[in-house]
């Protein structure tokens, strides 16, 4: 039965896959017209890929869907709300800090606001520049989940948090020093990394299944939304605060 | 041997981004909660498997894919190769010789959307919790399609060096016309699709295409003209996911009638 379900992994690992091969393909030899480049090395790559992604699924349901699950019922059960914002806040807090693509576009900004001359150039403060804003990022999705737990628990509409969240960007977007706005915008969809997802996901709709009156679809969802918009903001006023 | 090399680094670098959430649970689980962990065995082997899993899919990823995406994207923006000569002297750009660009962005944003991992996660979830009126594969394709067309659209924006926040604000703005009439059930949704498209996959490659791209085109500075396609890939997501929930009502209702 193990052999099956892996078998059966192993299968759509590689559909998953099939299109990135073949659009590689289909520009290296029609477009490039070059030959592929290190063929061997591509080819035991791939395969790496589709072992790794047939693993990583079947963990997924086997270990982190159930935890994140089992995390909001218990916090939810134990009706202590506290607890629950606390666990929301440091589930966002601390899967951001060290998320490697943050970091890296953390250095990027720091960089580019060192060479417009919006910070002191000098090493340790482009250093001290980019610990804040990953901070201030790490600060925004923690922040982000305990709204989107406090959202599910008390059945506030999504759309009017997320417009308002809009709004909030576009005002900012016209205060904001120019160079920061485009790493900005982007760092609200690299905060989310691969690992978070999966138990953020599980934990919005552990909770809305949990609690009477909600429902998993509409009310479980959501949390990744808000994770993705608060980092804008923050970022955006971070480069407000700090640059002179 | 230089494998094995670059993969431990890779599993210690995956266990290190793990430990802050095995800390979290754990302390929770002892102290807070004081309970059980139901299927405990099953759940510490899943969690092996996700590691395991990511860090041999982050080794592949950096043995196969990037390099030669990276490869691909300078190869496709290099000016020698859009406009045919090297030796011509560009005042600026003219967006309509970027074709190949605009096709490369398109077919890159959906293929590395459909392997991406955080959204199989997320529709596996929307699947199982709307019963499987969602299906997995249809939400899928729905956002790759839109990152298709943000990442392309993305590209043109490069190219022709119009500002970045004129977009985003449009987009926004047919966002909150959508919401208005798409149906309730599916607003969380879409905008959650927004931010898990953009990951592991995609956001390697579709940064250093963008970056490729500003520091190709003449008249481009790659501090401001290279981001911004991360923005747009999870925008236009959020717009078709809901885009194809109301047709999907549209066609219901025109067939009862």
């Amino acid at each position: 039965m193990i052999v099956a379900a892996i078998l059966k992994k192993l299968k759509n690992a590689c559909t998953d896959l099939l299109p990135i091969v073949l659009v590689i393909a289909f520009f290296q030899i029609i477009v490039i017209r070059q030959p592929l480049p290190q063929i061997g090395e591509v080819l035991f790559g791939t395969l790496l890929i589709v072992l790794g992604l047939s693993l990583f699924i079947q963990g997924l349901e086997m270990g982190l869907f159930p935890i994140g699950e089992a995390m909001a019922q218990a916090l939810a059960r134990k009706g202590s709300l506290f607890w629950l914002l606390i666990f929301s806040f440091s589930l966002g807090f601390s899967t951001t800090v060290a998320e490697p693509a943050l970091i890296a576009v953390a250095a990027k900004a720091a960089d580019i606001a060192g060479r417009g001359a919006l910070i002191d150039p000098s090493p340790e403060s482009l250093k001290s520049y980019a610990f804040g804003l990953r901070m201030s990022v790490a600060f925004s999705v923690g922040l982000a989940i305990l709204i989107g737990v406090l959202r599910i628990l008390r059945g506030w509409p999504i759309h009017y948090l997320i417009i308002g969240g809009y709004v909030l960007v576009m005002l900012m977007t016209t205060i904001a020093p120019k160079e920061i706005i485009g790493i900005a915008y982007d760092a609200g969809g690299v905060t989310t990394s691969t690992i978070t997802v999966p138990l953020v996901a599980a934990l919005g709709v552990g909770l809305a299944s949990t609690i009477r009156g909600r429902s998993p679809l509409t009310d479980g969802f959501g949390l990744i939304a808000f994770a993705s918009l608060l980092p804008m903001i923050f970022v955006m006023g971070y480069g407000l605060l700090i640059f002179k | 041997m230089e494998f094995i090399k670059d993969f431990s680094v890779i599993f210690f670098a995956t266990c290190r981004d793990v430990t802050p959430i095995v800390l979290l649970i754990a302390v929770f689980q002892l102290l807070v909660l004081r309970q059980k962990i139901p299927h405990l065995k099953r759940v510490v082997i899943g969690g092996v498997y996700v590691v395991l899993g990511l860090a041999l899919f982050l080794a592949g990823l950096e043995k196969a894919l990037f390099p030669l995406g990276k490869i691909m994207a300078t190869q496709l923006s290099d000016p020698a190769f859009i406009y045919g000569t090297a030796d011509k002297i560009l005042t600026h750009a003219d967006w309509t010789a970027y074709g190949w660009i605009y096709l490369f962005a398109a077919m890159i944003g959906f293929a590395t959307t459909i392997a991406e991992p955080s959204l199989i996660a997320v529709a596996y979830k929307a699947n199982e919790v709307s019963a499987g009126t969602i299906s997995t594969w249809g939400l899928r394709i729905t956002v790759a399609i839109g990152v298709a067309f943000g990442i392309s659209l993305g590209t043109f924006r490069i190219v022709s060096g119009t500002p970045l926040y004129l977009y985003i604000l449009v987009g926004y703005l047919i966002v909150i016309v959508q919401t208005i009439f798409a149906p309730k059930s599916i607003v969380a949704l879409a905008y959650d699709s927004g931010g898990v498209t953009t990951s592991t996959v995609t956001v390697p490659l579709v940064a250093a295409l963008g970056l490729g791209l500003a520091s190709t085109v003449p008249g481009r500075n790659p501090a401001l003209d290279g981001f911004g396609l991360i923005a747009f890939a999870s925008l236009f997501p959020i717009i078709a996911v809901m885009g194809y929930a109301q047709l999907m009502e549209w066609k219901t209702k025109r067939r009862k009638k």
